[in-house]
């Protein structure tokens, strides 16, 4: 038989398998492959909370989606073309994901009885006609890897785990990724353990073999690159690229960065990849708890340094009096809320954009913050700097909100120019700034720009300006403790009003509308960027028009937003909540902001957007 | 090296305390205390949590700060971690420190970092107005307690043992030199360093030290620890403290024991068993009750550790820029 070579111009592809089967390291493999391939790409990673759910089960099933292009994409793809299922329970999990007509490949070595029951079958679906909708490739990967790693002293138990690499020779081969780079990778993570290196390799070479040789398979298939810009790319996570902003924020302002934070799912990664750059001025402190891991960051901000704290939404309910001292004290500092969904632990390795109110409202008091968002995996990087530069800027603790999505998703990441990365100014006091009674003079710690509102900080170790701030209500400008009803209500509105007036410092939305004559516009905030975007495209490609606003800022809100929502006849806000910014946006501007909900803890699909606007035009 | 008096350390702030607190002879203690220690007023930071003791800071002429109810560890770690160059003081009391901020306090002392800790203990709940705290007596009758308290306190000695506590004192707000001695101490060891001080609370819980510390009973029941010297106390020093096989240590009638068998006290013994059981000696401090300091020992210091890891750092791959951080990615170029 001889194969033949088709062209795509994109496949998504799932793996799909149990917990423990490897899938995300598969997935990441082959990503980071066709990166250097130069596809397009976008990765959707799902998984459960627990390290290794009872195998065989529904529960325990891990999931990585990547969508590869020869052209600009948004998302992860809405439905894969093909499917890797490593067992029964993986593809009961997966197998109505799979489009119609799709590839699915599975491990038949792992569908006999106890599996099959385990994941809830009463037939076996390779057998019963249940999947003739799709192209059935039936492969016994278990046998096939052991055979192939008996050579390499692995025992059979530990050779069986090499599997995940059989199948990503297989997919490798399907799609012509390059080869030897996959090789070499293997060589270089297992260089360490010589028979789990020997094992893995042997498998990846199997899989590849086998789909040259095996005749099962009519065609292979190559994704071309895509046009990119001109440039120098990587593959970035968002929590990695969370991670680079910390560092950049912190070089850009010339002070040393503190992570203080606590582990927790989705956001522990930042931690990982900070601790490891040391000599880039930053420290990592693990804490005993979220309070200490918030309270020293703000310790730090005190001293000077860039106070940063990482959490996800169980950690910010816990660092909310924290981050109401921060407010009080007026110190910069950084929290990076990895949202996932809740309430209480709720769904710890799923997406949600939940916390936006929490961030907005989440404290007592009259205790308002800036709150920012980042709306793509590599735009991460930017979100942090641009959150850190008001927090310094304004001495403000600011809220920094990614998701699990983003902080486990994959894009290729043009490398900034650094020549347009602004240094980051923290303006701290060395001179006096009140003339006392006496002729003495010292330090008030409350005097604050005129415009801005900013409060001038000295810092410890500047002799002659030591002075006195803490939680208490203060009197303005001296700092002293203050019981002052009139001085308390002064207090309250200077806060609030330095925080609106960040408004004059930030950029405008941005509408995409091309023929500016919409009347529909889709407003959206955070990691629904590339869902809408790319449902915004399938509409025009219908003829269809609809216009775009994606914020970056969701306190306080672009300048422009107001005159924008009121251009078009209808708001629609499509958000992974129940509501959160449409309230915002009703409350704020009197709009009648349409929501489109969606809580399932995994992103909206693109078709799903399309869908909900086209019905909405056929409605009204 | 700046010469300075009292004065120079106290703010134009008016301390608030109650008449004929405790408090006031703390402050007055570490005011006196910090012309002699040789650091600079700039360079000293005062941070507390909520609580009467924790009103502090606005009273030293230093840095301050005034922060929230049992956190002032965790502020005070961020800063040392960042700022090794300041003397960061911390101040707390029964409730703020063991209550609220137990966890904080068990971690800062555990992690060795280098902040010292004076605990006012005046065994209750003065600024809300005199509810039951964890270091109140079994039984005590408070507002929240009207029938009696039937929890056992803490022995804030023997807890911050039991968290690998480096530096462990006891004094007591009677006694302004003892106190200043301790601070001195405290001040010396690197690392992080706890000091219970016995405050009354004359509002609240006047008397709770008394039977240990007005004048006509110290004698009899408080223990001075001293280094190198050995445990004898009492009126006519007719008692001491020997080793115990059962409870560890014991007093004991010097009549009844050879001059050979009574403890020499030692606060560098690493092992920290001694210690203990001299935290336990008494039950409450209602009887003979050991002050000074317990234990003071060297070990690594958590900042200076972190600090070591990244000049390892630095000297290996010398100071990172923004183009380095991203020059180390695996990357690809499109032409």
């Amino acid at each position: 038989m001889t194969i033949k070579h088709e062209a795509l111009d994109r496949v998504v592809i799932r793996f799909a398998g149990d917990s423990g089967d490897g899938m995300q390291l598969t997935g990441d493999r082959f990503t980071e492959s066709s990166a250097l391939f130069g596809n397009d790409l976008s990765t959707f990673p799902n998984f459960p909370a627990e390290i290794r759910a009872p195998a065989g089960t529904i529960a325990g099933v891990s999931a990585f989606q990547v969508h590869i292009s020869d052209h600009d994409i948004l998302t992860p793809g809405d439905s894969p073309n093909v499917l890797v299922a490593m067992n029964p329970a993986a593809l009961k999990a997966n197998i109505s994901d799979l489009e119609q007509g799709g590839i699915l490949i599975v491990n038949s070595d792992s569908f006999d009885d106890r599996s099959l029951s385990k994941a809830g079958y009463e037939t076996n679906p390779l057998t019963d006609d249940s999947l003739k909708r799709y192209s059935v490739y039936e492969i016994p990967m278990t046998s096939l890897t052991l055979e192939a790693t008996k050579d390499t002293g692995a025992k059979p138990r530990d050779a069986e785990r090499s599997k995940n690499f059989f199948a990503l020779g297989l997919i490798s081969w399907m799609y012509n990724r390059p080869y030897d780079e996959t090789i070499n990778w293997i060589n270089k993570k297992y260089e360490n353990r010589e028979t789990v290196l020997q094992s893995n390799l042997a498998a990846y070479k199997a899989g590849h073999a086998f789909g040259e040789t095996a005749e099962l398979f009519a065609s292979n298939y190559t994704v071309a690159p895509a046009h990119f810009e001109k440039g120098t790319y990587t593959n970035i996570t968002g929590n990695h690229a969370t991670a680079l902003g910390v560092v950049a924020a912190g070089l850009l302002s010339g002070m040393q960065v503190l992570l203080g934070t606590y582990p927790i799912t989705p956001a522990s990664d930042i931690l990982h990849e900070l601790s490891k750059l040391k000599n880039f001025n930053v420290k990592t402190f693990q804490a005993e708890d979220e309070i200490a891991g918030v309270g020293a960051a703000l310790g730090a901000s005190y001293g000077g340094a860039l106070g940063v704290t990482t959490t996800s939404g169980p950690g910010v309910d816990l660092k909310s009096e924290t981050l109401g001292l921060a407010i009080s004290l007026e110190l910069p500092l950084l929290l990076i809320d990895v949202q996932r969904a809740g309430p209480s632990t709720g769904l710890p390795t799923k997406t949600e954009q939940s916390d936006l109110l929490l961030a907005m409202y989440g404290r007592h008091g009259e205790a308002p913050l800036p709150v920012v968002a980042a709306s793509t995996p590599s735009d991460c990087f930017e979100a942090v700097i641009e959150a850190a530069r008001i927090a310094i800027k304004y001495r403000t603790p600011v809220i920094l909100l990614t998701d699990g999505y983003l902080a486990n998703g994959a894009e290729p990441w043009l490398l900034p120019d650094l020549t347009k990365l602004q240094p980051i100014e923290p303006n701290f006091s060395k001179e006096f700034n009140h003339e006392n009674k006496d002729g003495s003079k010292s330090f008030y710690p409350y005097i604050r720009d005129p415009k801005t509102l900013i409060r001038q900080m000295a810092l410890p170790g500047t002799p002659g300006l030591e002075h006195r701030i803490g939680g208490l209500e203060k009197s303005n400008e001296s700092g002293a403790v203050s019981y002052d009803p009139l001085n308390h209500e002064l207090m309250v509105s200077l806060r609030a009003h330095k925080i609106e007036g960040i408004q004059d410092d930030i950029s405008d939305a941005v509408v995409d509308d091309p023929t500016s004559d919409a009347k529909i516009l889709l407003l959206g905030w955070g990691s629904t960027y590339g869902s809408i975007a790319a449902g915004v495209r399938r509409l025009r490609a219908r003829d269809k028009k609809v216009a775009h606003v994606h914020l970056r800022h969701l306190n306080p809100f672009p300048k422009n937003l107001e005159t924008i929502l009121k251009k078009y006849e209808t708001v629609i806000v499509p958000e992974i909540n129940l509501g959160q910014l449409s309230k915002l946006i009703r409350s704020k501007y009197l709009i009648d902001a349409k929501s489109f909900s969606k809580v399932q803890g995994v992103p909206f699909k693109a078709v799903e957007i399309e869908k909900y606007v086209l019905n909405f035009v056929e409605e009204n | 090296m700046t010469v300075t008096t009292r004065k120079d350390w106290a703010s134009d702030q008016e301390v608030r305390w109650c008449p004929g607190c405790g408090d006031y002879s703390i402050l007055a203690a570490v005011q006196l205390l910090m012309p002699e220690l040789g650091v600079e007023r700039e360079n000293t930071v005062f941070i507390s949590g909520i609580g009467c003791a924790a009103r502090f800071p606005y009273y030293m002429n230093t840095y301050g700060v005034h922060s929230i109810h049992g956190r002032a560890p965790a502020f005070a770690t961020g800063l040392a971690l960042t700022r090794p160059d300041l003397d960061i003081w911390v101040v707390t009391g029964d409730g703020d420190s063991l209550s609220i901020g137990g966890n904080h306090l068990i971690h800062a002392l555990r992690r060795n970092i280098n902040i010292k800790i004076l605990m006012f203990n005046n065994q209750i709940y003065g600024l809300t107005k005199g509810q039951y705290s964890p270091t109140s007596e079994y039984g005590k009758v408070t507002k929240s307690t009207p029938f009696g308290s039937v929890l056992s306190p803490f022995n804030p000695i023997s807890l911050a043992l039991g968290a690998e506590g480096t530096f462990v004192a006891r004094t007591h707000d009677m006694d302004r030199n003892h106190m200043m001695e301790m601070m001195r101490r405290a001040h010396l060891h690197k690392g992080a360093s706890l000091i219970e001080i016995y405050q009354n609370c004359n509002v609240f819980n006047d008397g709770a030290f008394s039977e240990i510390t007005s004048k006509d009973k110290r004698a009899d029941n408080l223990i001075n620890l001293v280094d190198g010297e050995p445990i004898i106390f009492g009126a006519n020093s007719d008692k001491c403290v020997v080793l115990d096989a059962e409870q560890g240590v014991r007093v004991a009638d010097r009549s009844s024991v050879t001059e050979d068998e009574i403890l020499i006290h030692n606060s560098k013994r690493q092992k920290p068993a001694i210690a203990f059981a001299l935290s336990k000696l008494a039950s409450g401090p209602h009887e003979p009750t050991p002050i000074g300091v317990f234990r003071d020992v060297e070990q690594h210091e958590y900042s200076e550790s972190l600090q070591h890891q990244t000049e390892d750092a630095l000297n290996k791959k010398g100071s990172g820029t923004i183009a380095n951080l991203l020059s180390s990615l695996p990357t690809w170029t499109v032409n």
